[in-house]
């Protein structure tokens, strides 16, 4: 039993967290989530500079051979800086779903654009209609030849807009929901009949309505075996679980942090907000919530590479955990910054708006807990 | 004890209803629909308290004598609680229920035939300067200044988050008239127009992302404001008199109309979702959050017609009974927002700017659905403002418990 890091992992997130200072303050970020394309190319070629986009892949593949525990440490700075550059999309999903699943001849076609900071990837898996069930899939992907045909609408599919190649579920078999039967495929967004309606989502980033008219795609465009893409969808989105819940706990971070402080400065009735009792006590529940959902992040993420169940039970706990939690946290940050809290002039609002959209990525707390109970 | 309407109260609750199917307009109902944080433009909100004015109703907790509706108790809950549950727009309270209320108290018989008449006919848009950067929850300790200049007051300093002060004609502000003695004992309640020379709005941007020019709230600037002595309301240096006698009338509504309402769009939402090829609103385990909201709503209301059938009109409720009104109140507006959000799903994620201007038909996803997200961040101002919710419970504690 270890729970400590190793001097690579604290070199890593040393670098990351100094890069954040250094480049993504406040303002900064806001100029970014307000310019017109929404993201930095410049700073997601400094990610690749950096090391960052290739941190999960294996050395033969041009990566830096990290897991899990490199990914959270991270997002958790990523998160500390409210970044919105797609490094959940492109690295932690759809890097992920390549270099645990393609072949290597798509291996070779895709990864180095990814390391090299060219590519945007966006995972296109919700439907309109599927709400958190990842199975409820209708874009329908008939066989046509050699490839498939691809018909069908996806939903909120974040980062859309930056990217240049999308991971599209389909349904190569089966009804609606069934659980067999689904195909993962590469789709060029440029393909002919991809068109997108791409807009800003509350929380900063950018999303996009995908929609798929008779888009054909090659054999080499399908990722594993057909009919089998449930059990590498799920596991992506376990691992997105995962990396969200450490970008969550440094959002909770900065948001306790800078309650403590403010309440420890914001004088009213002569004295500083923090020694009234009711709200001391409130803080404190705030950070009994960030350790906790420390403690599940870190447990998610030791356990992503263990057993189906085991992997699935723990994302699922540590997703209802971090729901509540941020909640929580986000909201009394706001809450105990007064009028202030309601601004978007400072970054607490956006603290709590990052986490309220989490709750609801892959899954809210209510299905969750279903999950959870079913695991 | 008797729960019962009669007949003449069940004939008033049709009035009500007729009146709104024909003052409710689609446009205005449109906007009410959409709006993000309860306000809606400043026309729509002119053109409905104009109607209500017509009708009589415009004021329903004014003595009759300045114009009020006369209502009796019952009525005046009916009159409420159709307006909610319709969606009405909300009168704009800083006029009718806030500075009239105080003029009529303390106000001369000249402040009284100057402002009320206009209030009262929607002609002049007011809004409320009470709260400051260092002074929000201790409020006493308000530092603008007034300084008698003989014929004129001049004004300087600032107040922070006055709501639509860009579209206000008039302010009431509490000022600092003395530093001598008690902090309370040195500030004034006076009357300001908004057109002076040295008054600037400067626009605050809240959580929900508001278009342009139609922010909720605002900072106002003084600088070297001449206001005219007649402007002052109440003595000199008894302004916090009046401030106290305002903010039980700011806090005493009722909001289970307004809750209920809110919960039916939650549950339309609801009904409109699918979750594994099933409506949400037939889940076992969101139908059970939905009724035990349903539930403590109920229990809201039980609670308002205790208290508001205990007072009669034109009076105020007691500063126990408004606390806990206005905790519970904002508590469960900020949950059924928050479940309105829970129940869209990923659909509560993307954003519009102006959900005012834009319909049903732009709303990513379904109809609907834009404003609830920017609702829920809203909606947290509301255990802020007002007083806040730990400041209420204070009172609570402090004023009913006695500790
Ligand atoms: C949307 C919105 C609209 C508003 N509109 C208006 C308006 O039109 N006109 C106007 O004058 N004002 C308005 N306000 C201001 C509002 O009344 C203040 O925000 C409120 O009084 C709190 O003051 P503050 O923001 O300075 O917070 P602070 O007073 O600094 O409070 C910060 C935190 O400390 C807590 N706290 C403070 N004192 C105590 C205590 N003694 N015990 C326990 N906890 C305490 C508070 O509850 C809060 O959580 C508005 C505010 C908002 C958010």
């Amino acid at each position: 039993m270890d729970f400590s890091f190793t001097e690579e992992q604290t070199l890593l997130r040393n670098m990351v967290q100094s890069f954040v200072q250094d480049n993504y303050d406040f303002d900064s970020r806001m100029k970014i989530v307000r310019s017109e394309e929404g993201m930095s190319r410049e700073i997601w070629g400094h990610f690749a500079e950096l090391g960052l986009l290739a941190a999960p892949f294996s050395e033969e593949m041009g990566g830096l051979d990290g897991g899990p525990i490199e990914t959270m440490v991270i997002m958790e700075e990523l998160g500390r800086g409210l970044v919105v550059e797609p490094y959940l999309p492109t690295i932690v999903l759809c890097g992920g779903i390549l270099s645990r699943h393609a072949s290597d001849a798509q291996k070779e076609t895709h990864l180095p654009g990814i390391i090299a900071g060219e590519d945007v990837w966006a995972l296109a898996y919700a439907e309109p209609q599927s709400r958190f069930n990842p199975a409820d899939v209708l874009t329908s992907a008939k066989a046509d030849g050699e490839g498939y045909v691809l018909n069908g609408t996806k939903a909120v599919v974040a980062a859309a807009p930056w990217a240049s190649k999308l991971i599209v579920s389909a349904r190569i078999s089966g009804d609606q929901r069934d659980s067999d039967g689904l195909g993962l495929f590469i789709v060029d967004k440029s393909a002919s009949g991809v068109a997108t309606q791409d807009y800003p989502t509350v929380d900063g980033n950018r999303a996009s309505e995908v929609t798929l008219e008779n888009v054909s795609v090659g054999a080499d465009a399908l990722i594993g075996a057909a009919g089998n893409g449930l059990a590498l969808l799920e596991e992506a989105l376990d691992y997105g679980i995962g990396a969200v819940c450490a970008e969550a706990i440094g959002h909770m971070k900065c948001l306790n942090d800078a309650t403590v402080e403010y309440c420890k400065t914001r004088k009213q009735f002569g004295v500083p907000i923090g020694s009234f009792q009711v709200l001391q006590h409130r803080m404190v529940d705030m950070f009994m919530e960030y350790e906790q959902s420390v403690s599940m992040t870190y447990m998610v993420n030791m356990k992503l590479t263990e057993s189906e169940a085991e992997r699935k039970k723990a994302a699922a706990g540590a997703k209802v955990q971090i729901g509540k939690s941020g909640r929580f946290v986000g909201q009394e940050a706001v809450q105990l910054h007064g009028g202030m809290g309601m601004t978007e002039e400072l970054n607490v609002g956006h603290y709590f708006k990052r986490l309220t959209v989490i709750d609801t990525q892959f899954g809210n707390v209510d299905h969750h807990l279903k999950r959870f109970a079913a695991a | 004890m008797d729960l019962s309407y009669s007949a003449e109260d069940e004939a008033f609750r049709q009035e009500v209803r007729d009146f709104i199917e024909e003052a409710f307009t689609p446009d205005i109902r449109r906007e009410c629909e959409r709006s993000k944080n309860g306000y809606i433009t400043k026309q729509s909100h002119e053109t409905w308290q104009k109607r209500l004015y017509e009708k009589g109703w415009a004021a329903p907790n004014w003595p009759t004598e300045h114009g009020g509706a006369g209502f009796t108790p019952t009525q005046k809950f009916i009159f409420t609680q159709e307006m909610e549950a319709a969606g009405a727009p909300h009168t704009i309270a800083f006029g009718m229920t806030m500075v009239a209320p105080v003029i009529m108290k303390f106000g001369t018989e000249e402040q009284k035939a100057k402002y009320l008449p206009d209030i009262l006919a929607s002609n002049v848009w007011w809004c409320q300067g009470y709260s400051e950067p260092g002074s929000g929850s201790d409020l006493a300790s308000l530092q603008m200044k007034a300084e008698d200049k003989g014929d004129h007051f001049l004004c300087n300093g600032t107040k922070i988050w006055t709501t639509m002060a860009q579209h206000a004609d008039m302010i009431f502000c509490l000022v600092r008239t003395s530093n001598e003695g008690k902090r309370q004992q040195g500030i004034s309640f006076l009357l300001i127009d908004m057109h002076t020379p040295g008054v600037t709005v400067s626009p605050l941007v809240t959580l929900d992302g508001p278009a342009e020019g139609a922010q909720e709230i605002n900072q106002v600037f003084f600088e070297d404001v001449k206001v005219p002595k007649e402007n002052l309301v109440g003595n000199l240096n008894e302004g916090w008199t009046c401030a106290k006698y305002l903010l039980e009338f700011e806090r005493g509504n009722p909001y289970s109309g307004g809750l209920y309402r809110a919960l039916d769009k939650v549950k339309k939402l609801a009904g409109d979702v699918v979750m594994d090829g099933q409506p949400l609103i037939e889940d076992e385990d969101f139908g059970a959050k939905l009724a035990d909201l349903e539930r403590q709503i109920m229990v809201m209301e039980a609670t308002e017609l205790r208290i508001f059938s205990e007072v009669s009109a034109g009076q105020n409720i007691g500063p126990g009974s408004s606390s806990m009104l206005k905790t519970r109140g904002s508590e469960l507006q900020q949950e059924v927002s928050q479940l309105g959000m829970e129940a869209v799903g990923q659909y509560g994620l993307p954003f519009v700017e102006d959900t005012l201007a834009s319909n049903n038909e732009s709303d990513i996803g379904m109809a609907g659905v834009a404003p609830v997200t920017p609702r829920y961040f809203n909606y947290r101002k509301t255990s802020i403002y007002a007083g806040s919710n730990e400041i209420q419970r204070g009172i609570i504690s402090k004023a009913v418990l006695g500790l």
